[in-house]
């Protein structure tokens, strides 16, 4: 048995948990032993933390030999995106300017994590400060995508999916501000969800665009993001944009898409994500989705939402300007990295710049600077007023869209994994990546990625799914039942068919 | 058509405290321009009788219970700093030699 816990789902390993088949302990040796072979290749984690995984998983297993009454998910092991803070546990966001920081404080999102009993194996690679759709901005070295070591995981949260895709980790945290989330589960063949604005605390996340940042579930199956969504989720007095009503039922809402019946549903086909642009090996998939959706009884229809076309220029407008005054925090006075000028007298002022030159990126530099230029004297109005307004525009497409359809659909990303390096030196070709994933953010609105299926390079594709603000729900039921549907043709999950990662042989076969 | 200058990504480097290397400046330039390019299409679409969103679900009147709560100690909040002193950060000169 020990050797194939890896591969299941959250959902198999908190049941064996409870029926005592299985100890806390044994599943997450099986992780850290599964890291320490393959994680040399891909890279996910910048941080493992083997005795306080080990730690909690011992006082699990203890107080279920008790008796005591556990959360569902409790003793199973999960990551987390290291934009997340975690007291104790160093968090770099993938940033030289907070190498070696150790936060004296949990996000909510990590204390309900602990709450429920769940063993942290340790804090998962991303773009720096998020920024990005490949991982290659992390300022710690690239991520490798499972199923092609030379390809990108997307980004920013490639660490989280790979490690998920890698059976490193059952769940993982990711935070999706523009595509995050979604992008690295499709191009990786795993599953993730962007909640609502709002309906997953922002506390202890370190911010890139505050009112576009949500964190959410990173996992193999549509079941077990629910069950992780479920865990995060929920008002959190210390976030100010936090929802204040519970969360939609969504384990319910899985379970009800996994008997593969979506009658009377209406999925709408977003007409402005599709086309020129997309490759044909994801749009043959996307199609061949929309097939086996319509098999379950939904009804299709194309729904144009015309104001998408600008939702990547807002975004790259509101992102930056919302970024350069978030990360003027990092000043070298209080946390992190400070460095002095190489000569002239040592103000502030001039440590401070002098640290942010050393610290930061090219990226973050470039959208600092951009974002500082669209909120100048002379150009806000022309810019960032234009972007906000464009925002307006993009919700009232959704909310037209809605008013006909219950859910929105398109391919999660244009294309397939790409060539580590392919697209470094081209940062336009590189924003284009989350053409599909960010009116959802700029509108607030949840949104899945599925795998789909592999496109003609034999790399995966992702469906995605959009529903209204607060109906968080309906992701769920449509992706489980797409998801049921196409393992059930395929004969097995789209991970299986992955490449065994070298350090894997003693795995065997099993799945 | 150039709309950032080299000489503009040196200003716009100094106010957001950034030091930048000549290349830096030079590459920014560059690709800064592209950008701007690009994302000036929002003005396509943004006339006079769209209102702006700033926020995608807006709260209004968010309040928690008036009860204090534990702050971080001192130690905590001084654990990562660069440098501190007496239980307080200890910080460069914040004013210049001609003030």
């Amino acid at each position: 048995m020990g050797d194939d816990l890896t591969r299941r789902s959250a959902a198999d390993l908190a049941g064996l948990l409870a029926a005592g088949e299985v100890t806390s302990v044994e599943l997450t040796q099986a992780h850290l032993d599964r890291i320490a072979a393959v994680d040399g290749a891909v890279h996910a984690y910048l941080h493992v933390s083997p005795d306080e995984a080990l730690a909690t998983a011992r006082v699990v297993d203890a107080r279920r030999t008790a008796g005591d009454e556990l959360h569902p998910l409790a003793g199973v092991p999960i990551a987390v995106k290291d934009v997340v803070v975690t007291e104790g546990m160093p968090t770099t966001a993938g940033s030289k300017i907070l190498e070696g920081w150790v936060p004296p404080y949990d996000a909510t999102l990590v204390t309900r994590i602990k709450a429920a009993g769940m063993p942290i194996l340790g804090k998962t690679n991303m773009d720096e400060f998020a920024m990005g759709s490949s991982t290659e901005h992390s300022a710690y070295g690239n991520t490798h995508n499972p199923w092609d070591l030379d390809r990108i995981p997307g980004g920013s949260g490639g660490g989280s999916a790979a490690a998920v895709g890698a059976f490193e980790a059952p769940l993982a945290i990711g935070t999706d501000t523009g595509g995050s989330i979604r992008q690295p589960a499709a191009v990786t063949g795993t599953v993730g969800v962007k909640p609502t604005y709002g309906s997953v605390s922002r506390y202890g996340l370190i911010a890139l665009a505050s009112s576009l940042d949500q964190a959410g579930p990173v996992t193999r199956t549509v079941l077990d993001a629910a069950l992780l969504h479920e865990v995060i989720g929920g008002h959190d007095p210390r976030d100010a944009t936090s929802l204040p009503e519970a969360l939609p039922p969504l384990v319910a809402a899985a379970r009800q898409g996994l008997t593969g019946d979506l009658s009377g549903v209406r999925v709408g086909v977003v007409t402005e994500l599709s086309g020129d642009g997309y490759q044909p090996g994801v749009r043959a998939s996307f199609e061949a989705a929309l097939d086996v959706l319509r098999g379950a009884g939904a009804q299709i229809s194309e729904v144009s939402c015309p104001h998408f076309g600008h939702a990547l220029a807002a975004y790259y407008l509101i992102l930056p300007s919302e970024a350069s005054s978030n990360l003027a925090k990092f000043d070298g006075m209080r946390y992190g990295l400070r460095v002095l000028p190489q000569d002239g007298p040592a103000t502030a002022e001039r440590v401070m710049a002098a640290t942010r030159g050393a610290g930061f990126g090219d990226e973050v530099k470039r959208r600092i600077i951009l974002g500082t230029y669209a909120l100048s004297a002379g150009y806000y109005d022309a810019y960032y007023g234009s972007a906000q307004k464009v925002r307006t525009l993009i919700q009232r497409d959704f909310a037209a869209a809605f008013e006909q359809v219950d859910v929105l659909v398109s391919p999660t990303a244009p294309t397939t994994a790409f060539k580590l390096g392919e697209k470094l030196d081209d940062p336009l070709a590189m924003y284009l990546n989350d053409v599909a994933t960010i009116p959802a953010n700029l509108a607030g609105v949840p949104g899945l990625s599925v795998p789909s299926g592999l496109s003609d390079d034999g790399l995966p594709v992702g469906f995605q799914v959009l529903a209204p603000a607060r109906a968080d729900d309906r992701l769920y039921r449509v992706g489980a039942a797409l998801e049921t549907l196409l393992e059930a043709s395929w004969g097995a999950p789209l991970l299986s068919r992955a490449p065994e990662l070298s350090g894997s042989t003693t795995e065997g076969s099993a799945r | 058509m150039s709309t950032i200058s080299r000489d503009e990504v040196a200003r716009l480097a100094g106010l957001a405290r950034i030091d930048l290397t000549d290349a830096e400046l030079t590459r920014l330039a560059g690709e800064l321009d592209v950008i701007v390019e690009s994302v000036a299409r929002v003005q396509e679409v943004a006339t006079d009788d769209v209102p702006a969103t700033s926020h995608p679900i807006p709260l209004t009147n968010v309040f928690r219970a008036d009860v204090a709560e534990e702050p971080l100690t001192v130690e905590q909040a001084l654990s990562g700093a660069p440098d501190a002193e007496d239980g307080r950060f200890s910080v460069p000169q914040i004013l210049g030699e001609e003030a």
